[in-house]
């Protein structure tokens, strides 16, 4: 559809869709317009609903990821995965179930289809829940690219976690290593000729997150997954709604040899693309070390460290100690290219 | 348009090698580098060529020279 | 290079003491001192390491047109955009992308439905050629350092559906237009390490002369920039103005012979005009007649489109004024506002290398903590 003409800014573009200033600007103005629910308005990843003395936790998600089988995982442990990891960063560990609405294009192989959902299976058994509801759409070749998954989930807590609970003195600690989704999403769209340990994250978090709980109790201020924007997104976020800086320690920052690799060949920051198997928890200084105790004991949070510190400041600021100097830590509007240089 | 990264030679085929960045690997062309290479050897990538084979003993001096430069502050800061 | 080797040029205690080297020289000297970088990825080394943060008061860095992306003038792209909407599969380096023409990017065109591809290796484009019975255009774009990737290719056998749409530049001549300028004020020039391995630093040796400025190679990493700041400013206060290769690791005298030859076998300097800056005499690399079947702006004249008018706001574009360091990307009107890395009037708003990107992506550049 060649269509030069009109106003850009009355149409989507992609920014819209990466998870920085430009995805929050279009839901306040065109998706929060008359919804006046605070639930709703606090545009949480996933919704608390108080039921009884204790609270219903509910999310949904929609994954588009190509291409739809990439090294460490697919877009069938990412669907369930994502939704699951929604519900733990709200302090719910107990997913009762999940539903998965499949839009997928004519032509698609059954085959595949059969791939995602067995890798969806195995995905609810690490997270103890199932897929209990589900639907399927089939669109005509070019319609749609591939396959689209949507899953929701819901679950019960007693306690709930936000993330716009950081107090200044407070420490913000990664359970693992940043950047390995996104550079392994974007090695192999690109088709980029690396060989090497390149691999997704993609995993659900709520056992590591109940151990967390376990450990932290109140001292866990606030809890917030990197997806979309990676690290300085939810950084950006979470120091955005506290009101409050973040001083990231470069040096402290857990990074895979390939994914460091990956960053210094492509000229791609870790820091900013998107992570689906990691949390950033802004913990009280003083639980830090007992919280890292229960990560390292963890399979998936041996790579835990502590990476921030929480301070007053300018709201919203997050910044970085190179060793060098500093430099502010900015979301982008753009989805990363590999460049050259 | 400068971003050259180093890496080492693993595997030599004619006139491409295989080269380990960090623990990633990548083709890289041999068409343009002035000195032969070998396997172990350090090269300067740039644009999925090789522009310039590292010598150790270049390594070596490099280091050096920074110690030279800076061994008094460095000294000065661990007082 | 292994992490032991690579840490060792990234040592932070070795960095502290080279910044305080740095800051007792230019307090010793009593006065500014500005120098100019001709190379995007210096800049972007000062950005990722924060390195401007710990400037001395006084030192002033400027950056000169070292941005190959930004200097790719506007017809040029023009000529890319038209080619690419005429249905014809065009390729190019991931920065170029979103640099905006007289009214359209590349991106734009894509857009709109032309087939436009990022790659970030010269070889890809003959690869995708040979798997390809369509002509493919590849939009060379970058200084001498990827100029010699895409000569490479061209000598090897290329497929005869390859075309180069050359817009690659030749950054010593940029290095020239600074100092001629008769307002400059530029003491010492920081020269490109990467560049300078296919050129060799011997080069600078007539510029050093002629200018009587102090011309230091410098490598990317943090210690390699910090080291080539602390010898140029050395020279600078003791008014010495000799070439000095910061780089040897990397950088020789006569450089990488092999690389030059295959270079100047493809392409012959060439005046041109620079986005921004008009035009460079000995700036632009155009292919050689050898080379006239595979070169586009020959095999595709008829269709490649008139130039078009700028838009208005362009001729309030500082870029020029910016890439020569006679002015900082604050001192533009249209910066943060009117021109943002996702509404961009200039190129040096676009390419990751461009000051003015650089700058607002880096918004404030002292701690606040």
């Amino acid at each position: 559809m060649k269509d030069g003409s009109g106003d850009a800014s009355a149409r989507v573009r992609l920014a819209h869709g990466a998870g920085g200033p430009a995805m929050r600007a279009l839901i306040e103005s065109v998706f929060l317009e008359g919804v006046s629910d605070p639930e709703a308005r606090a545009l949480g990843d996933a919704a608390v609903l108080p039921l009884g003395d204790r609270f219903l936790v509910v999310s949904t998600d929609a994954h588009v990821v190509m291409p739809a089988f990439f090294p460490g995982g697919d877009i069938g442990r990412l669907a369930v995965s994502g939704v699951v990891n929604d519900l733990a960063m709200a302090g719910c560990c107990d997913v009762l179930g999940l539903t998965s609405s499949v839009i997928v294009e004519e032509g698609f192989p059954i085959e595949s289809l059969r791939r995602i959902h067995r890798s969806m299976q195995a995905a609810c058994a690490e997270a103890h829940t199932r897929i209990v509801s589900g639907d399927t759409k089939v669109m005509q070749k070019g319609e749609v690219d591939g396959v689209v998954l949507s899953t929701s989930g819901v679950g019960i807590t007693d306690r709930v976690v936000r993330d716009s609970g950081l107090l200044p003195g407070d420490v913000v600690i990664a359970t693992g290593t940043v950047g390995d989704h996104g550079l392994a999403v974007l090695s192999a769209r690109h088709a980029l000729g690396l060989e090497g340990e390149l691999r997704s994250d993609v995993a659900p978090l709520n056992g590591l997150v109940r151990a967390v709980l376990g450990s932290a109790g109140a001292k866990l201020h606030a809890m917030k997954d990197p997806t979309r924007g990676g690290v300085t997104s939810a950084l950006t976020e979470m120091a955005q709604k506290a009101s409050v800086s973040i001083m990231v320690d470069e040096a402290a920052l857990p990074l895979s040899a390939a994914a460091r690799a990956a960053a210094e060949l492509l000229g791609i920051d870790p820091l900013s693309v998107a992570n689906e198997g990691k949390a950033l928890l802004g913990v009280e200084a003083s639980a830090a070390p007992e919280v890292l105790r229960a990560l390292h004991a963890h399979p998936l949070g041996v790579h835990a460290a502590c990476i921030a510190r929480v301070t007053e400041g300018e709201p919203g600021a997050v910044w970085l100690d190179t060793g060098f100097g500093t430099r502010r830590l900015v979301e982008r509007d753009d989805l990363p290219l590999p460049r050259i240089c | 348009m400068c971003l050259g990264v180093p890496g080492r030679v693993v595997e030599i085929d004619g006139s491409t090698a295989l080269v380990d960045f960090w623990g990633v690997r990548r083709k890289v062309a041999l068409d343009i580098v002035d000195e032969d290479v070998s396997l172990g050897d350090h090269v300067l990538v740039h644009v999925g060529f090789a522009i310039r084979r590292i010598a150790p003993e270049d390594l070596a001096e490099t280091l050096a020279f920074f110690e030279t430069l800076t061994s008094e502050d460095l000294e000065e800061l661990e007082r | 290079m292994t992490e032991q080797r690579r840490l060792e040029f990234r040592d932070v205690a070795r960095g502290r003491a080279l910044q305080q080297r740095l800051a007792g020289l230019v307090a010793g000297a009593g006065r500014d001192v500005t120098l100019m970088h001709v190379c995007g990825s210096h800049e972007q080394a000062f950005a990722r390491y924060g390195l401007r943060s710990r400037f001395p008061q006084g030192l002033r860095v400027q950056m000169g047109p070292g941005c190959p992306v930004c200097v790719t003038d506007a017809p040029e792209i023009d000529a890319a955009v038209a080619l690419a909407d005429q249905g014809y599969r065009v390729l190019t380096y991931g920065d170029m992308l979103r640099v905006p023409g007289s009214s359209s990017s590349l991106m734009d065109a894509r857009a709109r439905g032309a087939r436009v591809d990022v790659i970030y290796a010269a070889t890809q484009a003959a690869e995708i050629a040979r798997d390809s019975r369509d002509p493919v255009v590849f939009f060379a774009t970058g200084f001498e350092t990827t100029a010699v990737a895409t000569a490479a290719v061209l000598l090897n056998a290329p497929p005869a559906n390859l075309f180069v749409l050359s817009a690659h530049k030749w950054v010593p001549a940029a290095m020239e237009i600074v100092a001629e300028s008769p307002d400059t004020q530029i003491e010492g020039y920081l020269a490109a390490g990467h560049a300078a391995t296919i050129t060799g630093c011997g080069l600078f040796e007539a510029f050093v002369e002629r200018y009587r400025r102090p011309v230091v190679v410098a490598g990317f990493e943090p210690l390699d920039i910090l080291a080539a700041l602390v010898l140029l400013v050395e020279q600078v206060l003791s008014g010495k103005a000799e070439v000095v290769n910061a780089f040897p690791r990397a950088v020789t005298k006569n450089g990488n012979q092999r690389a030059l030859t295959a270079l100047f076998k493809v392409f012959e300097t060439d005046a041109g005009e620079w986005r921004g800056i008009a035009r460079v005499p000995g700036g632009n690399l155009r292919l050689r007649e050898a080379f006239a079947a595979h070169d586009a702006s020959l095999q595709f004249s008829r269709e490649l489109a008139a130039p078009k008018l700028p838009h208005a706001s362009a001729l309030e574009c500082c870029c020029g004024g910016i890439m020569t360091g006679r002015l900082t990307p604050t001192d533009c009107r249209l910066f943060g506002s009117k021109c943002r890395p996702d509404t961009p009037v200039g190129a040096c708003m676009v390419s990751s290398e461009g000051a003015c990107k650089i700058w607002y992506d880096d918004r404030e550049r002292e701690a606040s903590a």
